[in-house]
């Protein structure tokens, strides 16, 4: 059940995040010609609720997918299985959700 | 050939969970962004970006060659869709390589 909920949950977020990445890719292509500046990135992103909305799905998606993409990894590389991984992963994803919110909230105020 | 990509798919995205909390905590110190952003105009850390950024694609085709090959039933494409994720990941290191 837990297995087969992964599973799901790593598809629904590997479709948004899919989305959402070549978005990601073609703005940086975009921005760093000529450069990055602090000012270009506010200016694209300060007050634009557009941008604020993209960037909390694409944090929020990212906080499950990442986590979830790392268990296997641990289990099979590391032989961390059991509850401290489970734990460590729960802590990594609200990690992720609350420093990616803290950007997209810093970049948006 | 699929083993291969496998394992440039899962070292892709240990390197993108590594540096997300990184990258998240650059940009929620948004006023000293210039200062960061100076920092990043030294060659090693703009070549770490650069690699970055084509991990994020590599991950990004191999991830769209496992969904059709689960939920499209594309078997028989299976080297094609390899190329097609190996030709992204090139497309997109290029592009940057000439943008940055």
């Amino acid at each position: 059940m837990t297995q087969t909920l992964l599973w799901l949950a790593q598809r629904i977020t590997a479709v948004i995040l899919a989305v959402c990445v070549v978005v990601h890719l073609a703005t940086i292509i975009y921005a760093v010609q000529g450069g990055l500046t602090a000012a270009e990135i506010l200016g694209r992103t300060r007050g634009n609720t557009a941008w604020l909305a993209f960037y909390s799905l694409f944090v929020f998606a990212a906080a499950i997918h990442a986590p979830i993409g790392l268990r296997p990894v641990l289990g099979e590389w590391l032989r961390w299985r059991g509850a401290s991984r489970e734990a460590f992963l729960i802590l990594f994803s609200v990690m992720l959700l609350a420093t990616g919110m803290r950007a997209a909230l810093a970049v948006f105020a | 050939m699929s083993r291969w990509l496998a394992r440039v798919h899962r070292i892709s995205g240990i390197a993108l969970a590594i540096f997300l909390p990184l990258h998240f905590w650059a940009l929620g110190n948004a006023l000293q962004l210039e200062s960061f952003l100076a920092w990043t105009e030294q060659p090693l850390v703009k070549a770490g970006e650069w690699a970055v950024v084509v991990a994020l694609a590599a991950h990004l085709a191999g991830g769209l060659r496992v969904l059709a090959i689960e939920f499209l039933d594309w078997h028989e494409w299976q080297k094609s869709l390899a190329a097609i994720a190996a030709a992204t990941t090139l497309a997109v290191g290029l592009a940057l390589a000439l943008a940055l």
